[in-house]
């Protein structure tokens, strides 16, 4: 039987779930490398973990709910400051998302 | 003496406790003690880089403040005017917060993390920007995109990391005391290396509002300090719940530095673990080291008990795939929209985010979140992320049982000392040094890395006292009588 954790990583389709555009390179060498981390994990299968409840964080605390009141804020200039492009003092400009037909800008 | 003696022998020996005792009397001012601090970094820092930036004209404008409340007697607390080095993934308003990383270059932080706060309502002043591996994705700060710390016992060797900078400021006498962030034994290791105490507090115990995540469900804020009343004294100030962090526990401090002055050494049950001696890697010296820390408590009338944590062999690989799982989803929201570094290069939105993130996330960073995307992706998440899970489950259930037969655990911080920069090439032989920290932050207690001599090529060894869960009075207790020990 086909066992999925002996499936090759496809780093390039990885690359690329997580927006990240490798090199031919970095790709190669991540192949190898990711590879044998995981080689190494497979010693996670010795285990029988059949009844045991995983365990997502480590306090046992419960999700914390507030009245949705209004806060204090960050200051509007301050935070576009820190962007790379900006428009109209208000916004942060992104570079174009959809090409129209026939036109430059989107 | 050679140069390698000289960054730590000529460090002068100030802590916490003693400065804010010569505050007190009147010995020093704030302003000559941050003078002092920054004439160190000038002579040293440009052989052992640990730090960033610092601000020296926001240094002294702040020391002068203090000196000011201090003489109109309005100190906001015993610690008032006392400077601390904070590591560059904790934000300061107005300072940059980078975690050593190019895809934050330019960014601001706009507002304090809560730890910051709590450390300037206290009287504290902010002290420069330590350097760390990149997102403290790392145990050597060689993973920083600007600098490669210098351990300063000796220079060839790497101060460990991600905190590295942190631990390597306060070795050589650059800052009296620093804040570091462990997610996998990130402050623990470095303070091990270069022979400074680390504190990893109980997960919840401190905030992590302001702390940039790198895995959310470990990372922890804690301090690095000379000695161990030190690291109780920044304990005091920086645990309290915290509404803006979900996960804080809803608990205060528990008097930390008063428990020290009421250690009983001879009520305590220390477990040392069998399989922590078993493993691979643990080198001689580092071994005799604990077996001598052991005998130590024991002629001090301490119980010693052997405990079983059967499931550390699991424990690197577990958290490799939990740690990176969560750095990948963490680090998503760094794609050059709204701060850092943007590329210049691109025509399209969706080019945008695929050449900011390749040319501004380094190799170590790259590597963990395409590792962290891989086991969370559809058709391996069962065999990885949910399996790893379910180990995390029995390695806390080790240490709950191992709890129940003594109050703290003795153990190596690390494996051996300080490795040469540059030894460790292979990823995988870089992570499987963590195996002694890494258990700890899995199941959310509290360690502390103590140093108890040092070794050859006149490298630290540090140990670390292992608590249950808000148990850190515990720790700091015989952590404390330790270090008056050795």
């Amino acid at each position: 039987m086909k066992n999925s954790t002996d499936d090759s990583v496809n780093v390039a389709h990885i690359a690329r779930l997580a927006m990240l555009e490798l090199d031919d390179e970095e790709i190669s060498r991540f192949q190898r490398e990711i590879e044998s981390i995981l080689d190494y994990a497979k010693m996670l299968s010795e285990v029988n973990i059949d009844n045991i409840a995983p365990t997502a964080h480590a306090s046992a605390i419960e999700n914390v709910f507030r009245e949705d009141n209004v806060g204090e804020t960050l200051d509007r200039n301050e935070v576009l400051a820190n962007a790379p492009d900006t428009l109209d003092d208000l916004y942060f400009k992104v570079p174009v998302v959809i090409q129209a037909e026939g036109r430059g800008e989107g | 003496m050679n140069d390698t003696d000289n960054f730590v022998s000529s460090a002068e020996p100030n802590t916490i406790s003693r400065m804010a005792e010569a505050l007190e009397n009147g010995e020093i001012t704030s302003r000559t003690l941050a003078v002092r601090l920054i004439e160190r970094h000038h002579s040293v820092d440009d052989t052992i880089q640990s730090f960033l930036k610092i601000d020296e004209a926001e240094v002294i404008a702040e020391a002068e403040a203090s000196d000011q409340r201090r003489k109109s007697g309005k100190s906001r607390s015993r610690f008032d005017g006392l400077p601390i080095a904070i590591k560059d993934n904790i934000s300061v308003r107005g300072q940059s917060c980078g975690c050593a990383s190019r895809i934050l270059e330019g960014y601001t932080a706009l507002y304090d993390a809560t730890v910051i706060t709590r450390l300037k309502q206290a009287g504290f002043v902010c002290f420069g920007r330590t350097n760390m591996d990149e997102f403290a994705m790392g145990s050597s700060t060689e993973f920083s995109a600007y600098l490669q710390t210098r351990n300063p016992w000796n220079i060839d060797h790497v101060p460990g990391g991600s905190s590295g900078g942190s631990a390597a400021a306060v070795s050589s006498g650059q800052a009296i005391a620093a804040l570091g962030s462990d997610t996998g034994g990130s402050i623990r290791q470095p303070a091990s290396f270069c022979g400074v105490v680390g504190l990893k507090p109980t997960y919840g115990r401190v905030s992590r509002y302001g702390l940039v995540a790198f895995a959310s469900s470990l990372d922890q804020i804690g301090p690095i300090t000379a000695d161990v009343r030190d690291a109780a004294i920044l304990l005091d100030i920086l645990a309290e719940h915290d509404p803006r962090d979900s996960t804080s526990l809803p608990t205060g401090n528990d008097g930390f530095e008063k428990a020290l002055d009421a250690v009983d050494i001879t009520s305590l049950k220390l477990g040392v673990p069998k399989e922590y001696f078993d493993c691979d890697g643990l080198s001689a010296e580092v071994r005799s080291a604990v077996e001598d820390t052991v005998a130590r408590y024991e002629k001090a009338g301490a119980g010693i008990v052997e405990v079983s944590l059967p499931n550390t062999k699991y424990a690197v690989a577990a958290y490799y795939i939990i740690a990176t799982a969560e750095a990948s989803s963490n680090l998503s929201r760094f794609d050059g929209i709204r701060y850092g570094d943007r590329s210049r290069d691109a025509e399209n939105l969706l080019e945008t985010y695929l050449k900011t993130r390749e040319a501004g996330f380094g190799l170590e960073v790259k590597r963990r979140i395409i590792l962290g995307t891989f086991v969370l992706s559809s058709g391996y998440y069962d065999a990885y992320y949910s399996k790893a899970q379910k180990l995390r489950t029995l390695i806390r259930q080790d240490f709950e049982n191992a709890f129940e037969e003594c109050d703290v655990i003795l153990a190596p911080a690390s494996p051996t000392t300080a490795f040469r920069i540059g030894a460790m090439s292979d990823p995988l032989e870089m992570y499987l040094s963590d195996i002694y920290t890494i258990p700890v932050n899995l199941a959310g207690i509290c360690a502390i890395s103590v140093p108890v001599k040092v070794g050859s090529d006149n490298l630290p060894i540090g140990v670390q006292l292992i608590g249950a869960s808000m148990q850190e009075r515990s720790i700091l207790q015989a952590g404390h009588w330790l270090m008056q020990e050795v």
